[in-house]
């Protein structure tokens, strides 16, 4: 029971994480693993791709109780593969293609035959935002501050 | 009274014409791009963004080009975008002690873990008109170094010493607010204030930030931490049961170290106002953090002195896009009401000078 | 099929235009209370939700638009499968519910159990879509009101006993209550606030 609940919860852990690297994937990145997927299965539409608003919520003092920042443009799809699995994509804007992409290989990704295909995706996404956030935290880090304390003319 | 009239179609539509001409300007140059505005003008895309409460940088770079940077204008086109889209939901707060941090200063500590990241900051330029910005000169790649230890939020080294308060509790039960649902009433919650003030506009919270310093309204700030960077927005997915990232957004946020005398209820300590604003704007956040401590004047014992503490007053008057339909609807016909009024002054002349013309007994009969 | 799949079937091939086709039969059936209208769009929503009733949450229900549903409507995939294709959310206070749901059959609690709206603000009231065995071929009623010419006889079939007695009530509050719409299969037949009923 505790087993079978672990592995359930790594199985959502592993997903959430796919559909976080998903959101931010390039149109770019999405249609060129989709053209390289051999056997395509057909994907049929179950809601959207469409556009709407998400509210985002801040923290009262940074770590208080939620109050409503201001809304996003977020587009989300859901898809269902002929082979039977139900993907969902959703991501900051208004491009409806990429939360169609992102739902389709959500899809994808639960179906052991192209799973493989779906995690290099993820693995090719997350090198791409972690080069990314290096970056900007190296020229970050350039504009640090270093103090020095000049000599005191008192003594 | 309205009396409909017709007319004015064809000069209308040739006002709109024109607009577009204008806009465009000499067509010997070559038109803006959206991209242009959003990697080139991104400070102002971001002040759309944040007072049209709208975050889509590329949605707020048309509406700027459409203005033709008539901030304002663009403010209220992106507005009324945003009521044509569904809601889907609300995301869950974002945690800004795990943003990626592009800059953070605080002028409370020296040395504090992270340490004081400038960023790309105004500061510490001499404020000189550039000329080599004319042309296209080659611009210099950032500077890169390793990155330091992680950066540590300013309020958690004060509250060790138990010296200030906690971050903002609402009472138990309490549901965030939200001011495009319900219609605003006063006294209002902290929490709908935050979502007014976050939206309110830039250069009027600045002038009432700069009131308090002035002395309407005393606050002694401090800076603990302001931090511009990006957060991840996450959503619960009611069909999965699980929140998902949709991606992570810029914001600036502002801690304001307050020192606070105490009063019957509580021990004198530091308090806090709170600023966060969508885009990079830290004359905003700080603005904003400012006017949420003035607002607090019932949790801590104050009274009333200054115009910036009144929240009737504050939060009535911040919102540029309604301030400016109300302003700017002066300008529309109101042929019928003036006819009304110069009726009534040419009446009460006439009363006037009848009553002057009758001299001293008319103001005798009065004193009577 | 499993529960979970159900969640996301059933909903309008079309939503703009087939929301706008039940709207406006909707309104039309509002605007003249007592007559029946078919819905010529189907919805296709779990058991036991009927078919007209599910196509009016797909139209009406959105994310601003809490739902109540009938404790075996709740017990079933129909709460996910609302809030999956309209955003809409469940929740069990009746006065909250902008909306609330009871399959055929189910008890239907009294109206002013309901949000009725305020003096001021009467539109913030609960809408209630209740599905009966038939529209047609039970006791029959007289409808008076605005948009009823000279009286309009309804007969649905399977009301509670107790019926007239709320609608009574309900129209006592007037301008507060609750609006109702009665669904048969792909058949409703609306009764705004404003419509008295007799027995014939």
């Amino acid at each position: 029971m505790d087993a079978a609940k672990t592995s359930d919860d790594e199985s959502v852990a592993q997903r959430r994480e796919g559909m976080r690297l998903l959101a931010r994937a390039t149109l770019g990145e999405l249609s060129t693993a989709w053209d390289a997927i051999a056997d395509k299965p057909e994907v049929a539409p179950v809601r959207g791709p469409e556009t709407g608003l998400v509210m985002v919520r801040g923290k009262i003092g940074g770590g208080g109780d939620a109050f409503n920042l201001g809304e996003a443009t977020v587009s989300r799809a859901t898809v269902r593969l002929s082979t039977g699995e139900v993907g969902h994509g959703q991501l900051l804007g208004t491009d409806k293609a990429r939360a169609r992409f992102a739902a389709i290989f959500d899809a994808l990704f639960q179906n052991g035959a192209h799973r493989a295909s779906v995690e290099a995706l993820h693995e090719q996404v997350a090198a791409r935002l972690d080069a990314e956030d290096r970056r900007k935290a190296e020229e970050t880090a350039a504009t640090r501050v270093d103090f020095f304390t000049m000599v005191r003319g008192e003594d | 009274m309205y009396v409909a009239v017709k007319g004015g179609e064809t000069a209308i539509a040739n006002a709109h014409r024109l607009l577009a001409d204008r806009r465009r300007g000499d067509r010997s140059l070559p038109a803006i791009t959206i991209e242009q505005v959003v990697e080139q003008l991104g400070l102002a895309v971001d002040r759309v963004m944040a007072e049209a409460s709208l975050y889509d940088r590329a949605l707020a770079a048309l509406a700027v080009r459409q203005a033709r940077g008539d901030m304002i204008e663009a403010i209220f086109i992106l507005r009324a975008y945003r009521t044509t889209l569904p809601r889907f939901g609300y995301s869950e707060p974002v945690d800004t002690a795990r943003m990626k941090v592009e800059r953070r200063v605080s002028a409370t500590y020296k040395d504090l873990p992270g340490g004081q990241l400038l960023g790309p900051t105004f500061d510490y330029t001499h404020r000189l008109l550039d000329p080599s910005l004319i042309g296209e000169e080659a611009v210099d790649e950032p500077t890169l170094k390793e990155p330091g230890e992680p950066v540590m939020r300013v309020s958690d080294i004060l509250d060790g010493e138990g010296l200030i308060e906690g971050d903002g509790q609402m009472p138990e039960g309490h549901v965030a607010g939200d001011l495009t649902r319900e219609p605003m009433e006063f006294p209002m919650a902290r929490d709908l204030r935050l979502q007014a003030l976050a939206r309110g506009d830039e250069g009027f919270l600045l002038a009432l930030a700069y009131s308090t310093q002035r002395g309407y309204g005393r606050t002694h700030p401090f800076v603990g931490e302001v931090r511009i960077g990006e957060v991840e927005v996450e959503l619960e997915l009611p069909e999965l049961g699980f929140a998902v990232s949709l991606g992570a957004i810029r914001v600036t946020e502002c801690q304001m170290v307050n020192q606070f005398k105490g009063s019957a209820k509580q021990p004198p300590q530091f308090t806090r106002g709170y600023g966060l604003v969508f885009g990079q704007s830290e004359r905003k956040a700080m603005s904003m953090s400012l006017v949420d401590r003035a607002l607090r004047t019932d949790e801590f014992d104050e009274d009333i002195v200054a115009p910036a503490e009144d929240q009737e007053f504050v939060i009535s008057h911040a919102d540029n896009v309604q301030a400016t339909g109300f302003v700017e609807h002066l300008k529309l016909p109101h042929y019928v009401d003036f006819q009304a009024e110069l009726d009534l002054v040419r009446r009460m002349r006439r009363e006037h000078d009848a009553a002057r013309a009758g001299g001293k007994d008319g103001m005798k009969e009065a004193a009577e | 099929m499993t529960p979970q799949s159900q969640i996301y079937t059933g909903a309008f091939a079309d939503p703009v235009f087939e929301a706008q086709a039940v709207f406006r039969i909707l309104m039309d059936c509002f605007a003249r209370p007592g007559t029946i209208g078919r819905l010529s769009t189907a919805a296709a929503p779990p058991a036991p939700l009927g078919e007209a009733s599910g196509a009016i949450a797909l139209t009406l229900c959105d994310h601003d638009t809490p739902v109540w549903l009938s404790p075996a409507l709740s017990k079933s995939s129909v709460p996910t499968w609302i809030a999956f294709h309209t955003g809409a959310g469940v929740t069990e206070t009746k006065d909250e519910a902008r909306f609330a749901f009871f399959e055929k059959g189910a008890t239907v609690p009294g109206f002013d159990q309901f949000a009725l709206g305020t003096q001021e603000y009467p539109d913030r009231s609960t809408t209630l879509v209740v599905e009966v065995e038939a529209l047609e071929g039970g006791q029959p009623l007289i409808g008076r009101g605005p948009g009823i010419k000279n009286g309009i006889v309804i007969a649905p079939k399977s009301l509670p006993g107790v019926f007239l007695d709320l609608w009574a009530a309900n129209r006592a509050v007037f301008p507060r209550g609750i609006d109702l719409v009665l669904t048969a299969r792909e058949a409703v037949l609306c009764l705004p606030r404003t419509t008295k009923l007799e027995r014939e």
